[in-house]
């Protein structure tokens, strides 16, 4: 009960937003939809502390039926177990607090009530996702949470580079929302059900289907494995789908913080913990998903580390995290990976909400080359700024330091090859990812201020509504790591996942992640000490060098700056050609052929009829001799056909 | 035999008269062959005993549709044109097709039989020792009632036609609307005034009327005040 | 040589057929059109007459009345449309009656 009243009560609350947002005002907009999600949030956490540490049982809550068609039977029902308990807790709470930062970010927006209504749905949309007990459930969740995605990006819609950016996600997601609808469709084809609790219940019995594709035989397990994580792959931003998130940064900041940091893009990472008992069985699409993680999360990183817009790096970072995430699933550490999930959530958010905080104090400045020496002016933003920091880069006992050490051990532990890729690039990652935060730390706050004296005149805090959740966020990185990571991904972690999260029997993954060589066990936190060093000596120590190397090693910057070049491949290999596509089949096919049918047709009856137009002279002889003509022709027949006779 | 060589006579001058009517010049010379034409047709009527119609096609077609013909060609002021060229280019076709039309009908005629139970299927018999013109008489007022009713009524429709398209309203005709003159009423026309004595008519208000003001010139129209005057670019 | 039926309606045909060469050959005015028309009704009245002797049956003649009036009328009705045609138009040549051309 607690659990339904959590998932929908944000969706009350963007509803009357959304209708009545114009008649009621802003300020009420706002009020109701801050309270249906500080309800849900309450009903949320209530929820989660009922099933995991008052006893609660995991159950399926129905709320009727979806679809009856032959043999595909769907229900509208939520799955109250641990992960999706510890989801919703999760969601409710960054969403309850974007929402109250928002009142404060927004306030010269001039139609709150859609903003926030937007937000509350967006919330909604997640929570089904999150909580849903059956494939096309999570679907419907998938699908709304990309739609407020473009919404949301969108917002200031009057921005072509904003429209271009939700355009540009919309369809990135929708690439690999193919590859998950299809997915769907072959669970379906192999289980005769999409509800988890059939599918995981007959995991043991299709372990060796197989699927015939392009002449080739595959087991069925790993095709759907491979199909899935291509849909999260597109939402959660994995190398090649990856395009999107950047561009994204268009939308406010309160969005970005919650949805390209906590909550859409790590729907991916869900989806594959969710569906662990079907992935164990899946070696193969396990390795690749290891593989893309790894390579996304050296890959984006080396892009942060050159990065000029504040929101941009921050952006890079969410990314080559999701990566770390991706890694600890396709070793078989779903629970570091969902840990990992709930650390980076609170961390991230901070981390963009003090990005906005920033951009507020710098009346709207974005570029990092144009900020420095403001600390002084703004020392809770400085204060959390470090306090998300500490935690992206994994210092203890900061919350990313749990998680982060539990993925690179769990990767090393794996003892695969892909494990080991996934190790190599997670420890490069992280010293990239340090030296890339604390060079944003250095050049937005610290060094002679770059930016003109009317801005530095305005520099100032922002104003409490933004604060406070600023330092709850805050609290939340410093303290879940350290609180929650024995429960989630100790000796004991049946005890709270319980069978949310299953594994096949010969993964020892996370008992063996305890017991790594002590190298393997501090490289994380040396590589992070390393990068924050570095940071020091190469912005702090000597300023002048950074642009001096840039210069030096010309191509390799511009080849990072340009994102490597990626942008530009889709562009000329994807973009172009579809455009022309387009063009001709509009051009030449729709307006030439298709419309020229009917318009060709009424130009023949036209020019027909002109023709037969000529046939009335209006000469009245003309007239008498055909119809004496028209006499004696007919005449003649009758007496032909007389004489046949 | 007096009757055989009577009707090749009349059915010789009725062809040739037909012939002068369609190629006559001069259209009242086609109008009195056209007379020619009745004339004869009715002689033909006359041969085969149909004595009362030969006497209505004389006075009806000749009395009155000849007569009308000759008035709308005399009214008509038409101009004596000679024949135009175009005359020559349809005769071949149009004496070829005539051709064909006469050998049709010859072919159908020649070969005309009249069945033996033909004179039980006759609707009228002609009684013998009776005047042509009675037993008209008795079949169409009896019979024919209707069909001879509306037959006056197609001769009256015909007749208001007639009347209708070719009405001239004449503006300048002065004619009496009797109910307007009936409809009159004193008010419209009298007004009873006490006129006191030696004041005259102008005393009792009426003036003569005002001579009309002088027919003024138009104003000069205001030159446009939009766009740039002529002769500027 | 006897004349019988055929000689009638022989009479006839060539009747219709100078009023049907009469319609459409001549180009100089309205008016012998109308006259033609009235030659071939003419040649149908014959016609009805020369049945009706034959087959000794009264009904030809009756119709020959109907036919009659009927002529007469279309005959007026027709001069009266030429009458406001040239008023109209102050030309009844053949080839100048082309209003209706499309």
């Amino acid at each position: 009960m607690l659990f339904a009243v959590a998932v929908f009560a944000p969706l009350l609350g963007s509803a009357i937003a959304g209708l009545f947002g114009r008649a009621i005002g802003d300020r009420a907009a706002q009020a109701v939809t801050i309270l249906c999600m500080l309800l849900a949030s309450a009903c949320g956490v209530a929820a989660f502390i009922q099933l995991i540490y008052q006893g609660g049982s995991p159950g399926v809550v129905s709320l009727g039926t979806w679809v009856q068609a032959g043999s595909f039977h769907v229900d509208w029902a939520l799955r109250y177990d641990a992960l999706s308990a510890v989801m919703v807790a999760m969601v409710t709470t960054v969403a309850t607090l974007i929402h109250v930062y928002s009142v404060g970010y927004m306030s010269h927006d001039a139609t709150r009530w859609r903003f926030f209504s937007y937000l509350s749905l967006f919330s909604f949309a997640m929570l089904m996702l999150v909580s849903a007990d059956n494939l096309l459930q999570l679907f419907f969740g998938w699908e709304g949470v990309g739609l407020m995605s473009y919404l949301l990006i969108g917002y200031w819609y009057d921005r072509p580079s904003a429209c271009a950016a939700a355009i540009k996600a919309f369809i990135v997601n929708r690439i690999g929302d193919l590859g998950f609808a299809l997915g769907i469709a072959l669970v379906f084809w192999t289980f005769g059900s999409v509800e988890f609790s059939s599918v995981f219940a007959a995991v043991g019995d299709h372990r060796n289907d197989t699927y015939t594709l392009l002449g080739a035989s595959w087991p069925a397990y790993e095709v759907i494995g491979v199909l899935l994580f291509i849909g999260a792959m597109g939402k959660s931003a994995q190398l090649g789908l990856h395009v999107w998130l950047p561009d994204a940064m268009e939308g406010p900041t309160p969005v970005s913080a919650l949805i390209h940091a906590a909550t859409m893009v790590t729907a991916g990472v869900f989806l594959m913990a969710r569906f662990s008992p079907v992935m164990e069985y899946a070696p193969g699409a396990l390795a690749f998903v290891t593989i893309v993680g790894g390579s996304t999360a050296l890959f984006a990183a080396t892009i942060g580390c050159v990065q000029n817009d504040i929101k941009r790096v921050i952006a890079y970072s969410t990314c080559s995290q999701l990566g770390y995430m991706f890694v600890a699933a396709g070793v078989g550490a779903y629970q570091a990976s969902i840990f990992h999930l709930l650390t980076h959530a609170f961390f991230k958010a901070l981390l963009f909400l003090g990005a906005g905080s920033v951009i507020h104090a710098m009346s709207d400045e974005q570029d990092i080359r144009r900020m420095g020496g403001i600390w002084k002016k703004i020392p809770l933003t400085y204060a959390v700024f470090w306090a998300g920091s500490l935690a992206l880069a994994g210092v203890f006992p900061f919350a990313g330091y749990y998680s982060k050490d539990a993925i690179l051990q769990a990767a090393w532990a794996a003892g695969t090859g892909t494990g080991a890729y996934g190790f190599w690039c997670g420890t490069l990652a992280a010293f990239l990812t340090a030296f890339y935060s604390w060079r944003l730390i250095i050049l937005t706050f610290h060094g002679r201020p770059r930016a003109d004296a009317h801005v530095m005149a305005h520099v100032h805090e922002s104003p409490p509504v933004m604060t406070v959740p600023l330092v709850l966020l805050a609290t939340g990185a410093l303290v879940t790591g350290f609180a929650f990571h024995t429960q989630l991904i100790g000796p004991e972690w049946r005890h709270f996942w319980g069978q949310s999260i299953q594994i096949a029997p010969g993964n020892q993954v996370l008992a063996a992640a305890g017991n790594v060589p002590a190298w393997v066990d501090l490289s994380p936190s040396v590589v992070g000490l390393a990068g924050i060093l570095l940071a020091y000596v190469l912005y702090m120590a000597v300023p002048e060098v950074p642009a001096r190397l840039a210069a030096r090693f010309g191509a390799i910057y511009r080849f990072l700056l340009n994102k490597w070049y990626v942008d530009e491949l889709y562009n000329a290999l994807l973009v172009r050609p579809s455009f022309t596509l387009a063009r001709v089949l509009w051009q030449v096919g729709d307006a030439a052929i298709i419309d020229g049918m009917p318009n060709g047709l009424a130009a023949l009856t036209a020019g027909g009829a002109a023709q037969a137009v000529k046939l009335q002279t209006g000469s009245m002889a003309v007239y008498a001799f055909v119809m004496l003509i028209g006499l004696v022709v007919l005449s003649l027949i009758v007496l032909l056909l007389l004489i046949l006779r | 035999m007096i009757a055989s060589v009577m009707f090749y006579v009349f059915a010789a001058i009725l062809l040739t008269a037909a012939a002068m009517v369609v190629s006559a010049r001069n259209p009242v010379h086609a109008v009195l062959f056209l007379i020619v034409v009745f004339f004869n047709a009715a002689s033909l009527f006359l041969l085969t005993g149909a004595e009362f119609l030969a006497m209505i096609l004389i006075i009806v077609y000749v009395g009155a549709v000849a007569v009308l013909f000759l008035f709308v060609v005399m009214m008509l002021d038409v101009n004596f044109t000679a024949l135009r060229s175009g005359f020559q280019r349809y005769l071949p076709v149009g004496l070829a097709v005539g051709a064909v039309l006469l050998a049709e009908l010859t072919i159908v005629l020649s070969g005309w039989k009249v069945a033996p139970e033909a004179s039980m299927l006759r609707l009228a018999p002609r009684v013998a020792h009776v005047h042509n013109t009675v037993q008209l008489g008795r079949l169409l007022y009896t019979q024919y009632i209707f069909l001879f009713q509306a037959a006056g009524l197609v001769l009256l429709v015909a007749m208001i036609g007639a009347i209708v398209l070719t009405l001239r309203e004449r503006s300048f005709s002065r004619h009496q609307d009797i109910a307007r003159q009936v409809a009159r009423m004193p008010d419209d026309t009298l007004v009873l005034m006490d006129v006191p004595s030696r004041t005259g008519i102008a005393g009792i208000g009426i003036q003569r009327p005002k001579p009309a003001p002088e027919p003024q010139p138009a104003p000069e129209l205001e030159p446009a005040a939009h766009g740039p005057a002529e002769g500027q670019p | 040589m006897e004349v019988g039926l055929f000689h009638y309606l022989f009479v006839g045909a060539l009747l219709l057929v100078m009023g049907i060469f009469g319609i459409f050959l001549n180009r100089k005015n309205v008016i012998v059109i109308l006259m033609s028309i009235e030659l071939i009704l003419l040649a149908a009245n014959l016609n009805l007459v020369a049945f009706s002797a034959a087959l000794d049956d009264m009904v030809g003649q009756v119709f020959v009345m109907f036919t009659l009036t009927v002529a007469a009328a279309e005959a007026a009705i027709g001069l009266a449309i030429v009458v406001i045609y040239f008023r109209n138009r102050g030309s009844i040549q053949v080839e100048d009656v082309n209003l209706m051309k499309g």
